[in-house]
């Protein structure tokens, strides 16, 4: 028998779980790259997160708790196949766009930045995002898709505050790398340092 | 901010992706926030990061096939349903 204050609970939860569903559907499409593990992802998270439901004790923070028990159930899932290295020796010095764009004497609104950033479509940040490796992106989709806080992505993902910034600096770094190439390959990009990325 | 407070341009681009991510506070938050008011060449920076984590930010939502919402709240009736409910005052 259900008592009124489990069907309280019940009701609140499936509104709390609905009002977040299309953030946790774009969180999981990006983390798993496909649409059906995506879902599947969410639906495993959503019976982890009523299991785990009495741990809750702010409900004002079901957000951020949600998106954690994804991320974690992301994780474990990915855990066993392999193990990604938070450095990448090839990839420690850091790429900026703005930097292979900038020019001193040009005002912002005026300037090739602004531009490139203006022809932008959601699908090359969608296809920059994937071309990032497992442990980076991770940090770069709850942070910057998501505007979760360090301290929640460190809860999220079990790592020290220390470790979140490391991994949200190469993450944005090889983002902005994927980003300059896809533009160049799409014709995006505009001026006006023609270099390679190597 | 006195003189002695300023922050140069490696201190501040340092510190702006904290900066822009709502995690420095205090004085550092007022060093970074000045130095980008007097710098034009870092100020420029900031807003190519600040457009891009904006333009990332809209990607935060997508829209949810109608049959797999409904299979999230069938997923739900059966929880509800089921002897393992969660306790009542979580």
């Amino acid at each position: 028998m259900v008592t009124v204050d489990q069907s309280d609970t019940a009701s609140w939860f499936e509104q709390a779980v609905l009002g977040v569903l299309p953030n946790l559907v774009a969180a999981a499409r990006r983390l798993t790259r496909n649409a059906t593990d995506a879902e599947d992802l969410v639906a495993e998270a959503v019976a982890k997160a009523w299991l785990g439901l009495p741990s809750l004790k702010d409900r004002n923070r079901f957000r951020g708790w949600i998106f954690r028990i994804l991320t974690n159930e992301f994780l474990a899932q990915r855990r066993a196949p392999r193990l990604e290295s938070d450095v990448l020796p090839d990839e420690m010095s850091e790429f900026s766009i703005f930097e292979q764009l900038h020019q001193p004497f040009l005002l912002w609104w005026s300037n090739p930045e602004k531009e490139f950033l203006d022809k932008l479509l959601r699908e090359d940040l969608v296809r920059a995002i994937d071309r990032v490796p497992e442990t980076f992106r991770v940090a770069v989709i709850l942070a910057d898709v998501h505007g979760l806080s360090y301290q929640e992505i460190a809860d999220a993902v079990g790592v020290p505050i220390g470790t979140v910034r490391s991994r949200l600096a190469r993450g944005r770094s090889l983002l902005q790398k994927a980003l300059w190439q896809h533009a160049r390959d799409a014709g995006v990009r505009t001026q006006p340092k023609d270099r390679d990325v190597t | 901010m006195t003189h002695s407070d300023a922050m140069n341009c490696e201190e501040a681009l340092r510190l702006l992706a904290e900066f822009l991510d709502g995690e420095l506070h205090g004085a550092e938050h007022a060093h970074v926030q000045h130095h980008l008011e007097t710098c034009r060449s870092c100020y420029s920076r900031s807003e190519f990061e600040r457009r891009l984590k904006a333009q990332l930010g809209q990607m935060g939502r997508e829209d949810v096939r109608p049959s797999f919402e409904q299979h999230i709240r069938q997923l739900i009736t059966q929880f509800t349903a089921s002897p393992a409910k969660p306790s009542s005052d979580a």
